[in-house]
This record gives C-alpha cells, structure tokens and sequence, in this order.
C-alpha cells in the first residue's frame, strides 16, 4: 500500500524565546525540528508498510531547510520525500496551506491513506488535516488513537472523542490525523540516517502544481493576522511566606480564610 | 444577498442538547449586540429533544435551525458537512462560531475549505472591529507564546472555534421569543464513506473539565510516588486533580489530567496550583478560574502574577498541613 504523510518544521516552541519590546519571536538559536505529533503520523505510516508492504512518502511545505525534516524522515523509514517550497507559498494560512499539500499529494500520485499529525505544535490549528482531506474530497477520522485493521478497500479506526472512542471504517483512500495513543515514534537507524544524506529530494514549486497563482500564500489566504503582542496575565496576588513553621501555619490560616470567604468550604 | 447574522454551531448527544451550545451563546450574544444583529442556533442530529431546543432560545438564540435525519444521529464528516454548506449557502451567516470539540474541530476546517473561508481554532476573545464589521479573532500562539488577533476581511461567512468552558453558558430566561425551524435533512446530502460501527465509552469519568473545584500539581512534586501528598488535598476538597504538561510527560498522571494548551482548558470555581511555575502554556488552561491559589518556593514564580492569594513555600510543607486544616475546619461546621 501506498501511504503519503505530509509533516511540517517547527521551532523547538520550549526553546521559544520573545523579544519584550517588539513582542515577537527570537527565532535566533531556535532549533528546528520535525513537529513532534507528526511524528506519530510516519510510526503508524511505517508499521502499516512494515505489515502490508508498499511505500511512505512524506511531503512538507516549508522554506528550503525544510529538508531536513524529510531527511529525518526518512532516516526514520520512510522511503521517498517531497519539499514543497517557494516564495509564492510564504505567508499561507491552513486554508492555503492545505490546498497547495493537496496538490502535492495529487501530483504524487495514487495512495492509499494520508496520514497526518493531529496539529503541529507552532501554529496549532489542526486545521490542515481535514483541509486536505476536503480539498481532495476524501473522507477523513481525526483523533485516531488506533488503527484496528486495514484491508484493500477500507480501513477501521479508534477515533477517541470526549466521552469515549468511535469504532468508524472509512473507505480508501481516506486522510486520518493520528494522536499519541498511536505509540511511540521509532529513532531513526544508522541504515536510515545513511539513506537519508544521500536520497535526491525533489523541491517542488507552484510550476510543477496544478494550482491557481491567486490561491497561493499570503495573497491566497482568506485569514490575516491584525496584530501579534504578549498575553497579559495579571491579578493583585496577596504573598504569604512560608518558609518556617509559624509561616506555613500562617499561611495556612490565609488560604482557609479566603475559600470561607469565597464560601468554597 | 448580503450575509448578516451570528450563528453558532450547538451540539447534541443522544438527542440531547450539550452545554457547548449554551457557552457558544455567551460568546453569539455579545457579538450580535455589537453588529446588531440577531443570533442563530444550528444543530444537527435525529429526534433532538424540543425543550432542549426551546432551551437554545432561552439562552439567548432568536432562531434555531435544526437538521435532522437518522443518518446525523451521530457526528460524520460527510453528512454534516453536506449539511452543513447547504444550510450556509441557502441562510449566508455572516459569523460562524463552533466549540473546539472533537466534531468542531473536524467539521469546520473541512467546511471552510469547502466554503473557501477563513477559519480561525482555539479563539479566547472574539470581538468585533468598529470601522469594518469584522470579527476580530485572538488565540494563543507559537504554545502560548505570543497572542495572535486575525481577521478574515474578504471571505464570508467568518469562522472560528472556541476552546469548550473557556466561557460560562449563557442565562436562562424562561419563556424568551424566538423561532425553532425543524427541517428534514435532504436525502441526497447524507450519503459518506465512514462509517460508525461502534462506540466504547470510556471509564475515565469526567474529569477537571467538569469539576467546580480543580487541585493541580507541577513538576515541584518531584516523582510520580509523591502524587498522594496532592491527592490528599484534592479529596479534603471535593476536587479534581488536574497536571501541568511536565508531569504528564513524565508520566506522574495520564492525559485527560493535563491543563494548558495542549491539555484541557477549565474554569472551575477554584484552582490550588502547587509546585507549578506558571508556564505560560499551563497559564492558558487556567487563568479563568474564578479564584487562583498558587503554591511555589519562588517567590517570583509567574503563576503568582494570576493568582489571588500566593504561598512562597514548600509544597511539601504547606499542602499537607492545607488538607488538615481544611479537614479540621469542615468538621468544625458540621458541628
């Protein structure tokens, strides 16, 4: 079987720094990394082509350093990658970024399942799994948390919901968006890494895609961000110290004090 | 036709309308005053309840359109979102707000791609801009780093999700006027290819999302064998006991405990946070709380800057000698 799974870099978001007077990102010295739900995404990728054969092909929209996330990629397994990358892309929301993807994944040509992370950890939307699966009107499960059984023309799955989890089965091909509950992502291998340094990756750019210039990028994109600035978070806290033992009665005391007072006991 | 009107996305259950629903409303309100304009209520489902959707009204929607047939007893991509771009197409709402549930969060993004609309997750503030009408859409970023406000000037209708219990649901006012179309779905939209064959409910229990009072431990409770010391105070509470990201990576609690961003979002009447600094991804889940008690040995730890009262000290110290006192003084009422 034929799995594609697209994935996208992100900056390390612990390792996240701001700048206090502009209140925007210092991306200096910030690790990029492969986005660490998608990660699960290629594991249950490689488990599938490990139990039915076939190919995993990963595919991501970024700038040229992206290409490093493929690699890494495929020293994890996977066999082929595709970098989507150009200037006419930058600034896209989830609505372009998954319409120039689902182009991608058109021109890569016929699969069985897209597997994809359940959100990626900088932008945080999970927008762009479904987005896919609508731009190439295909039926999608979110949350899959397991993948029961897969057979030539359909695939069953754990989808986990607020109260529970949903047995679906959705015909192929179909797009899923995986969570933790998958399992654990594999390291790459040494075979891998080798592979990965010297596998070609092909860098793809709206030419070598069926897409309209207009839908592309910032230009392309429905949403615009008005303003970036830093959460305020403020109350009068009251401090009360306890670091003795008459402190820690006293504060004690304060703490019970106000939930009377707030009548919490 | 021009687009006009605030809609929100309500959900059901069994035919029974969920709380979602009522805290969409809050935000549906608010919004319609600004524009001046009426609010909608849309929900999808077979043999929904009548009172639940006089109930919709109560709260504060002028209209409530309900599309039903048996096929949308239970959430499925296709149908809804057939449904869903029919009822848009035919209606054209200016504003569409949905929970970030599970079904919101995958019937949107499919609808908006389709509608070639904007869409913006996980909103904490939705407001509207005073020269153009717009709906100004503010959410966390880059985990929790930075605050993002975003707009979608071109394209309508404006879409967005909102975290579920980062609103309170609105008031009921019995017997307040509004219209409740109940509409057959049409045959021809319900067609899909998933299929739900079964459905596991799981043991977990509700939770922090649900509970009035939340106990959270971060990562200064040191190893996973020191939880009871947290679990002490939860029980002399009544409370849930709620993480930080930290203790939940390790492994101390499970997943449905978490709070922060990439938790669970709650605002529970009262929150006693101990051994957690603040970070800002955990500070999103729960600043709303209606009263913050934070415990942590430093002083200039960011969870007190949300807090109403802050205890410097030892965790290990004062929680302890919390849970007895409170223990004691319950007792004390009940005589």
């Amino acid at each position: 079987m034929r799995i594609i799974v697209p994935i996208k870099q992100v900056p390390e978001t612990n390792a996240v720094r701001m700048d206090e007077e502009t209140g925007t990102m210092v991306r200096e010295g910030v690790e990029a990394i492969v986005n660490p739900l998608d990660l699960y995404a290629i594991e249950v990728a490689l488990r599938l082509r490990e139990a039915h054969d076939g190919e995993v092909v990963v595919v991501t929209m970024g700038p040229p350093k992206a290409d490093k996330a493929l690699r890494e990629a495929i020293a994890m397994g996977c066999d082929a990658g595709v970098l989507v990358s150009n200037k006419a892309f930058a600034g896209s929301d989830t609505w372009s970024t998954s319409y120039v993807v689902a182009a991608s994944i058109r021109r890569i040509g016929a699969c069985d399942l897209i597997v994809c992370g359940e959100r990626a950890t900088d932008g945080d939307t999970g927008q762009v799994g479904p987005g896919i699966a609508a731009f190439l009107d295909l039926p999608v499960a979110t949350y899959v948390g397991k993948v029961e059984e897969v057979t030539d023309k359909t695939v069953r799955v754990h989808r986990l919901v607020e109260d529970g989890h949903e047995v679906l089965e959705l015909d192929l091909p179909a797009v899923l968006t995986v969570v933790k509950e998958v399992g654990d992502p594999r390291l790459p291998t040494l075979r891998g890494k080798q592979r990965a340094k010297k596998v070609e990756i092909p860098t793809w750019g709206p030419d070598d895609l069926d897409v309209e210039a207009e839908s592309l990028g910032l230009k392309g994109s429905p949403t615009r961000v008005v303003k970036i600035f830093r959460p305020q978070v403020a109350r009068e806290c009251e401090k009360v110290t306890a670091t003795d033992d008459s402190g820690v009665a006293e504060a004690v005391g304060r703490v019970v004090a106000f939930l009377q007072e707030k009548e919490l006991i | 036709m021009e687009y006009e009107g605030v809609w929100i996305l309500a959900e059901q259950s069994g035919g029974r309308v969920t709380r979602i629903g009522h805290e969409l409303l809050t935000r549906a309100r608010d919004l319609a005053a600004k524009r001046g304009t009426e609010v909608t209520a849309l929900i999808f489902g077979s043999e929904i309840d009548a009172g639940d959707l006089q109930e919709l009204i109560d709260r504060g929607a002028d209209r409530v359109i309900a599309v039903e047939a048996a096929e949308l007893a239970h959430f499925l991509v296709e149908p809804y979102a057939a449904c869903m771009l029919n009822i848009l197409d035919e209606y054209r709402p200016e504003i569409i707000i949905a929970g970030a549930t599970s079904t919101g969060r995958t019937l949107m993004p499919y609808v908006a791609v389709k509608a070639h609309t904007g869409l913006t997750a996980d909103c904490t503030v939705l407001d509207i801009e005073d020269e153009t009408g717009n709906l100004l859409q503010t959410r966390p970023a880059i985990g929790g780093n930075i605050m993002a406000t975003i707009k979608t000037p071109a394209h309508r209708p404006q879409m967005a999700t909102v975290r579920p219990h980062s609103t309170k649901p609105a008031g009921k006012q019995d017997g307040r006027a509004g219209e409740i179309v109940r509409v057959e779905a049409p045959a021809e939209l319900l067609a899909g290819r998933v299929r739900r064959v079964d459905f596991v409910p799981s043991e977990e229990g509700h939770g922090i999302q649900d509970a009035d009072r939340v106990v959270a431990v971060g990562r200064g409770i040191k190893k996973g064998e020191n939880i009871p010391v947290m679990q002490d105070l939860a029980e002399a509470l009544d409370a849930a006991l709620g993480a930080t990201r930290d203790v939940v990576d390790r492994g101390w609690l499970s997943y449905p405990h978490q709070i922060g961003l990439s938790g669970k979002t709650i605002t529970p009447k009262l929150y006693i946070g101990a051994g957690a600094s603040g970070s800002i991804q955990h500070l999103a889940g729960m600043q709303t709380s209606e009263n913050i008690v934070a415990i942590n040995t430093d002083p200039d730890a960011q969870i007190f800057r949300v807090a109403d009262i802050g205890v410097v000290g030892d965790l290990f110290e004062v929680v302890p000698a919390l849970a007895k006192r409170i223990r004691q003084t319950k007792a004390q009422d009940q005589q």
